[in-house]
């Protein structure tokens, strides 16, 4: 049952990781904490971009996702098949 | 006969000794204050490197310049930018950069380019160019430079940025390019992921006020 349990939650957190970068921009650099919005001065033409906060992950989020669901799917070897009673 | 003619002559002469001083007090060079209320002075740098492309940019910008708009060859000033206002979009990075292995923001708290002499002046219209020749500063270590800029008075423009006053605004543009090297910044080191080569643009408005 534990190993049935630890291998369906690898598979969501992978799934989900997967989503979550899909879904906020399949960004291929490095998660960022913060996104350029541009503003222009209409007086001077002077733009300048305006870091807001949002969390836009990265390939080291996909990465992290993988190593944690390999870990959760190995663990699941770690328990024993219930011997059947004779 | 005489008396009114050099009433005339008098009066002729302090027409055009007036007609001077406000053509002079008109060519006064203007002191422009670079540190915007609208928060727009930007300094934006540009690593490429070949694992990892790093874009950011710094927006506590200080400094004063004093230009003539008669004369813009004898343009003077310096500009600051805080180090701690330096920003990229990765944490990670941001904490990297600001570190005692980079840029040292707790030590060097500024970096800064002082103008000493323009050469090539070029105006046209409101615009002029010119090479300007002078200081940059970076982590403690200044290094003569020789940077394209191009300088726009907008007079009587600064009642259109602020309300309820008067002046004039200069705004500053230049695109340079710096070696991180020359500044022994990590000289040598972690070249494929942060470049050597540092490119930077300067778009900055300064104001001065009557």
């Amino acid at each position: 049952m534990s190993k049935r349990i630890l291998r369906l939650v690898a598979a969501i957190l992978i799934v989900a990781a997967v989503g979550i970068w899909f879904f906020r921009g399949a960004n291929r650099g490095w998660t960022k904490t913060s996104v350029p919005v541009k503003k222009t001065d209409e007086v001077t033409g002077i733009t300048v971009d305006d870091y807001q906060k949002r969390f836009v992950p990265g390939v080291d989020f996909l990465g992290a996702a993988v190593v944690a669901s390999a870990f959760l799917a190995g663990a699941s070897f770690l328990f024993r098949k219930p011997q059947p009673q004779t | 006969m005489t008396k009114p003619i050099l009433r005339m002559k008098t009066i002729t002469c302090l027409i055009a000794a007036l007609a001077g001083l406000s053509r002079a007090a008109l060519a006064a060079p203007e002191t422009f204050d670079f540190k915007d209320p609208k928060g727009v002075n930007n300094a934006v740098f540009k690593l490429d490197a070949p694992l990892e492309a790093v874009n950011g940019n710094a927006t506590g910008i200080s400094g004063t310049v004093t230009f003539d708009p008669a004369d813009p060859a004898a343009t003077r000033g310096k500009i600051v930018v805080a180090t701690a206002s330096m920003h990229v979009p990765n944490t990670m990075q941001q904490g990297h950069m600001l570190s005692d292995k980079w840029l040292d923001a707790a030590k060097f708290p500024e970096i800064s380019f002082e103008a000493k002499e323009l050469k090539n002046v070029m105006t046209s219209g409101d615009a002029t160019t010119a090479d300007v020749s002078g200081a940059f500063t970076l982590k403690g270590i200044a290094k003569e430079m020789t940077v394209p800029v191009k300088f726009t008075y907008l007079k009587d423009k600064l009642g259109q940025r602020v309300p309820n006053q008067n002046g004039d605004l200069l705004v500053i543009r230049a695109t340079f390019t710096i070696k991180r090297s020359d500044f022994g910044i990590m000289p040598g080191q972690m070249e494929e992921k942060v470049s050597d080569a540092i490119e930077l643009t300067l778009s900055i408005a300064g104001a001065s006020p009557r």
